[in-house]
């Protein structure tokens, strides 16, 4: 039994404001982006009987139906980091279909960048035995660029990837972010800039480091039957895929792999269309890196030629591969797991209220949602009428 | 640091100068730790696949088998992949530091420190040959570092 076409998203919106919002705590813009994402869908807060979200608290679904003032039937507090919001869906599409509930609202809200110093180490929870913090956090492995950079470097070694080709995603990206108004950085970046800027960690510059900011956004999603009754035109759920293959980096075998291989595969293959009919990827751009990687990984191009493949520009705007066309995590926003936005610019661009940056007749989007230290993926083919 | 979730046993916190987060050992990892301790790599080892494994369990990871022993290993290796942090990723660390992911010749790979080596991009390679050195935090932890080999 296939998902494909079962459920669609009806509602996709965002906080009214993104990037530094100091006056907001976390719960808020959850319950922001709810609001707004139910309004673009024109369904009201009585008719949600699913809520699917994490992040809030270790009983973030219960958490938020408590806030909202639901009484869900059914919930789902998966956190996969980053790509939560992607196998949410995914999720949401099998409860609907199974007849456990009709309305999904699947909702995030973070404080990355303002609420920075109050949140407790690892979110709250916090057991010293775990295994990364007796393997890792005492040799100075801790937040992402502290480790994502080291799969890069193998990457880098492996297959001959350059600082320059990481750059062309950097540059591609601002210039996508350019079309953008929401957008948090809109200066001109060259690669030179790029190359030139300051290391994080090396193999990183500042600019192959996505932004911290503060940001909600939601999505509203709705059985085929009930698809078409509502303010704007279905965004068909056509594949879905999730995989996880470590927590660590030291639980993968090939450090310059990511489970995309597995989410991807399971998402074409439910879909049944191919890398070429694809109109506009939205990939979690963390760093540079992870969207390069990302896109070898997903089979656009073959394992280590995702430097050669973006190259020359090809994912910016007039390129012949449109890929986070937002302006990515890189230079949209980044609130800390961003596969949220990634969702959200997707449904966007398939109902054409993209403006300067809309990528003309889009009908097929991939997105790729990717947690952890590369850790865990959702990847979900999204189509319009 | 608090223990929270539940966790069973007692986790002791050592005090020190060192200003660094130490590891907790659990019962798990603790022949690990206790190793270190005596400047011995001392892996698990599974004899069902006579493949030795890490992180520390009480079972193999590969097969689920839980006849697993302890095994001493030579501290020798190639550093199959680092980073340069040139920002304090974790608190008690002065950068720039070295982090390094070690390819034992056991077959296993450690994260760990890169030390004993310019801390540059011109002087580090994957794949270069290294050996543990031996960083005695306290008197309860010792961390297995590396070190470029001759
Ligand atoms: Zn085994």
């Amino acid at each position: 039994m296939s998902l494909k076409q079962k459920v669609a998203i009806v509602g996709a919106d965002e906080t009214d404001r993104i990037g530094i919002i100091p006056d907001a705590t976390p719960i808020m813009l959850h319950a922001e982006a709810a609001r707004n994402a139910l309004r673009d869908a024109g369904i009201e807060k009585s008719e949600v009987d699913a809520v699917l979200t994490c992040g809030i608290s270790g009983m973030a679904s219960t958490q938020l139906c408590e806030y909202l003032g639901i009484i869900p039937k059914y919930t789902d507090s998966t956190m996969t980091g980053g790509s939560s919001f992607e196998i949410h869906v995914e999720h949401a599409a099998a409860a609907i279909n199974a007849g456990l509930c009709s309305v999904a609202l699947i909702t995030h809200g973070e404080t990355g960048h303002s609420g920075r110093m109050r949140r407790g180490p690892r979110g709250g929870f916090f057991d010293p035995t775990l295994p990364a913090m007796q393997f890792e956090v005492p040799f100075g492995v801790g937040g992402a660029p502290s480790a994502y950079c080291m799969a890069a470097m193998r990457h880098m070694h492996q297959y001959g990837t350059t600082s320059e080709q990481l750059a062309e995603i950097a540059v591609a990206t601002r210039k996508w972010a350019q079309l953008n108004p929401r957008a948090m950085m809109r200066d001109d970046l060259t690669i030179e800039d790029v190359l030139s800027s300051r290391w994080i960690a090396y193999p990183f510059h500042v600019y192959d480091c996505c932004l911290v900011t503060d940001a909600g956004g939601a999505v509203v999603v709705v059985g085929a039957e009930r698809a078409r009754d509502f303010k704007k035109k279905p965004v068909w759920v056509l594949g879905s895929g999730e995989a996880s293959t470590h927590q660590s980096l030291l639980g993968m075998d090939d450090i310059t792999t990511t489970p995309a291989r597995y989410s991807g595969k399971a998402a074409f293959e439910m879909a049944g269309v191919t890398h070429d009919d694809i109109d506009v990827v939205e990939v979690y751009d963390s760093f540079t890196y992870t969207a390069l990687v990302t896109l070898e990984e997903l089979g656009f191009c073959a394992k280590g030629e995702g430097g050669p493949f973006v190259s020359g520009q090809r994912t910016a705007p007039g390129g012949d591969f449109p890929m986070n066309t937002n302006g990515g995590g890189l230079s949209y926003t980044h609130p800390g797991m961003y596969g949220m936005f990634i969702l959200i610019e997707a449904v966007r661009q398939l109902r054409g209220e993209c403006g300067a940056r809309q990528v003309p007749d889009a009908r097929l989007a991939l997105v790729n949602g990717t947690g952890g230290t590369l850790s865990a993926t959702g990847t979900l083919i999204l189509g319009a009428d | 640091m608090a223990a929270c979730g539940g966790a069973s046993h007692k986790v002791t916190l050592v005090m020190s100068d060192y200003a660094k987060p130490l590891p907790s050992p659990s019962p798990d990892t603790q022949p690990f730790w206790d190793a270190c301790k005596r400047h011995e790599l001392s892996l698990p080892y599974c004899r069902a696949c006579a493949r030795f494994f890490f992180y520390p369990r009480r079972f193999c990871p590969r097969c689920f088998s839980w006849d697993i022993d302890w095994r001493a290993c030579s501290g020798r290796g190639t550093l199959y992949t680092f980073a340069i942090q040139y920002r304090p990723q974790v608190p008690g660390f002065t950068p720039p530091y070295v982090t390094a992911i070690v390819q034992l010749e056991e077959g296993p790979r450690l994260l760990t420190n890169l030390v004993g080596i310019e801390p540059s991009p011109e002087t580090i390679r994957c794949d270069m040959p290294v050996e543990v050195t031996w960083e005695d935090a306290t008197d309860e932890i010792t961390l297995p570092l590396f070190r470029p080999a001759p």
